[in-house]
């Protein structure tokens, strides 16, 4: 064996006694008699190899990279704890995961167009995407909307939008999803409000509210007010969600905005799931028990590009679930042990050149999330580097879920990577990657006071920083960016004018002509003085726990809605009690 | 003595707060030597025109994937103009289709860089610019 194999060896973690691994006698005969000749013939392309994230990647996985695994523990089977395998017996043989497509853009007609679309072409739930404006509370015709107004998004300020936005959609038999934090309590009023008007039962309407405000702090940064009074809204429509709409998710706990910031895969489920575990405790101490609430809790996850290690994260993410609920909470409930979950693919992986690539990455990414037990499933569009997707952009990516479900087979079998020993090494190393940083972050104090002293913005700095110098020195390659360049004609793509500001600045001063603002003025200051009672609490005993005993404050929200108040005036009724947040800025 | 540092003011207008690109290129600027200040979120134009002339920055460089970059800066072009930094570099960098380039251009935005840009790109750029 030359000097330069055993170096190459080493440095692929292929000491035996070193690492803790023992090979077996024919693993050792292999190295010695197969695979050394082949190095030294010629060396392999690179000295290491990593993930994407830089978690690094043995050259072979063999039994002895599971000593000490228990496959009747660590596996078991699929619907069974921990729930590696997945949380339905069936999978996707019994039922295909939700396609559920992400879209919003323009004025509430221009979306609710494209829903009736989608709907038509075989998409099985909703995806609202809300604006700017929306997603910060404020109305359209506020000052600082101006250039922002239906370019992200669809733009929603009072119920009046939501009427068109969901007209001919009838919400008792659709699932929707609404991609809104701090104003979510609102959009979600308005949605039941609709819903009421439809006559659906609100005990059988089904959807999921994205409000998590924790990975607003951490990573996308869309936030209204201070961390304690968001919590409380939080826990707010927990315990109305609980007691009203036993069907719908509050929330859905987001790592998918946490990886989109650069961080690593590990990052993006241990910030994740140790956001949830926050959210249980601030629950808790309001009174609320674990298997009432939990159940209804759900995650969203992002698919990026390395394909095994998106599927060890959804694997390690069940598990984890599984063991805080049932060590930390003593939860009871299988549904509170199952972890659900939604996955998109990586925005961030998208590339403005050569477009057309992005299909063919998406399908990849897409992949992964269903082989590792997604429930429902959003794929990029190929123009969304440059700007929201056409309609025709918007087909192909609905059609690439269609045609992993239809057409290649891997629905056919619950879990086909189970047993595989890279898999089963990589889900072990996942978990207890992202069980290192819960522990840090449970000494911390917890989330809140882990994002107060900036822990997790700066891990995510950091690492996105380490991937953009591995693309610029070219030790990872994007295809068409660094590596495979070539020139491409410009694409068609969607352009959102100004008109949309306009029509919406119309529909606003017509709906504050014609609504009663007696009505109005009387709900904002009941709103206000339920939010105030709390605060007033909070400062005279100098508590910060959030476990002091208060009113909901959905039931006034709903009201304030229902007379027509605006987005913008509930927020600023929240605003002048609450106060607003400002980050410290990390560079 | 010592060169004087290239001063650079990096600022995310508007409502968004995708700020991943905004940090890594203050990250970069400031690994090439250069001063870098970085606003943090939610600057209105008439916030980013005066922290350029308070920092009196030579470059100032606008992270936009919102969409918004048509209204936004020819805005900010027009305050630096009234404060008198005709001179400075004002650079735009996110989500921006090539049928937008044009315009931005003519307001006076000196380059505009797309997803996918490397920072030694972006670096050269400025370097270049104050280089003699």
């Amino acid at each position: 064996m030359s000097d330069q194999t055993r170096t190459n060896m080493r440095a692929a973690g292929m000491a035996v006694e070193a690492g803790g691994r023992h090979m077996s006698p024919e693993e050792k005969s292999w190295e010695a008699n197969t695979l050394a000749p082949a190095l030294a013939k010629s060396p392999e392309r690179q000295s290491e190899f990593t993930t994407i994230s830089g978690h690094p990647i043995r050259r072979l996985y063999s039994e002895a990279d599971l000593a000490g695994w228990d496959a009747k523990r660590q596996l078991a089977h699929p619907g069974e704890p921990p729930y590696t395998r997945g949380i339905h017996a069936t999978m996707h043989r019994g039922r295909l995961w939700t396609m559920r497509q992400f879209a919003g853009f323009g004025t509430a007609e221009d979306t609710n167009q494209r829903f009736r679309y989608l709907l038509t072409h075989g998409q099985t739930g909703l995806s609202t995407a809300f604006d700017l404006p929306t997603l910060m509370g404020y109305d359209s015709d506020h000052p600082l909307s101006e250039g922002e107004v239906g370019k992200c998004g669809v733009a929603i300020s009072s119920l009046a939008d939501m009427e068109v936005l969901f007209d001919q959609i009838p919400l008792s038999d659709v699932t929707t999803s609404m991609t809104i934090n701090s104003p979510a309590p609102v959009i979600w009023a308005m949605y039941l409000a609709v819903a009421e008007k439809q006559g659906a039962d609100w005990k059988k309407i089904s959807g999921t509210l994205q409000n998590d405000i924790l990975k607003e702090y951490i990573a996308q940064k869309e936030y209204i007010y201070p961390p304690e009074p968001s919590m409380r809204l939080v826990v707010d429509t927990f315990e109305f969600a609980v007691k009203h709409t036993p069907k719908f998710n509050p929330i859905s706990i987001s790592g998918y905005h946490i990886r989109e910031a650069g961080s690593t895969a590990i990052q993006e489920l241990a910030f994740t799931l140790r956001d949830g575990m926050e959210y249980i405790e601030w629950a808790l101490r309001r009174g609320m028990q674990i298997d009432d609430f939990a159940p209804q809790l759900s995650f969203f996850f992002n698919a990026h590009s390395d394909f095994f290690e998106e599927i060890a994260k959804y694997r390690a993410a069940r598990r984890i679930w599984y063991q805080a609920m049932t060590e930390r909470y003593g939860a009871k409930n299988p549904r509170t042990w199952a972890l659900r979950f939604h996955t998109q693919t990586a925005g961030c992986s998208l590339t403005a050149q050569q477009p057309f690539n992005n299909v063919v990455r998406t399908a990849l990414q897409a992949l992964s999330a269903v082989l590792g037990g997604t429930q429902s499933l959003h794929t990029n569009s190929l123009d969304e580097a440059w700007a929201l997707p056409t309609e025709f952009a918007a087909t192909i990516a609905l059609r690439t879920q269609q045609i992993i479900a239809h057409e290649t087979g891997v629905t056919n079998t619950v879990d086909p990577l189970g047993g595989s020993y890279f898999v089963e090494a990589l889900t072990n190393e996942v978990e207890a990657g992202a069980w290192d940083y819960i522990r840090k972050i449970d000494a911390m104090g917890g989330m809140v006071a882990a994002i107060e002293r900036s822990y997790p913005q700066r891990e995510i700095a950091e690492a996105s920083y380490r991937y953009q110098q591995e693309l610029d020195k070219k030790e990872k390659i994007m295809v068409g960016v660094n590596e495979f360049i070539s020139e491409e004609k410009p694409l068609e793509i969607l352009q959102i004018d100004e008109t949309v500001a306009h029509r919406q600045a119309a529909r606003l001063n017509k709906l504050r002509a014609e609504r009663s603002q007696a009505d109005v003025d009387r709900a904002l200051h009941a709103l206000r003085k339920a939010a105030e009672t709390y605060s007033k609490r909070v400062h005279s005993s100098g508590s910060s726990n959030g476990h002091l005993s208060h009113e909901n404050l959905m039931p006034h929200i709903y009201d304030a809605v229902k007379t027509y108040a605006t987005l913008g005036e509930i927020c600023d009724a929240m605003r002048t009690v609450f106060g607003t947040y400002e980050e410290t800025a990390i560079t | 003595m010592p060169e004087k540092k290239i001063r650079v003011l990096i600022a995310k207008p508007g409502l968004d707060g995708h700020d991943r690109g905004a940090k890594v290129i203050a990250r970069a600027l400031r690994d090439a030597g250069m001063e870098v200040i970085y606003t943090g979120l939610r600057q209105t134009p008439e916030m980013i025109a005066s922290a350029a002339v308070q920092e009196d920055v030579n470059v100032i460089g606008l992270s936009i994937l919102s969409g918004a970059h048509n209204t936004i800066c020819p805005q900010i072009m027009k305050l630096l103009h009234e404060k008198g930094m005709d001179d400075v570099t004002v650079l735009v960098g996110g989500i921006i289709p090539e049928a937008d380039i044009p315009a931005l251009k003519d307001a006076g935005i000196a380059e505009i860089f797309l997803p996918g840009t490397s920072t030694q790109a972006i670096v050269d750029f400025i370097q270049k610019k104050y280089a003699a």
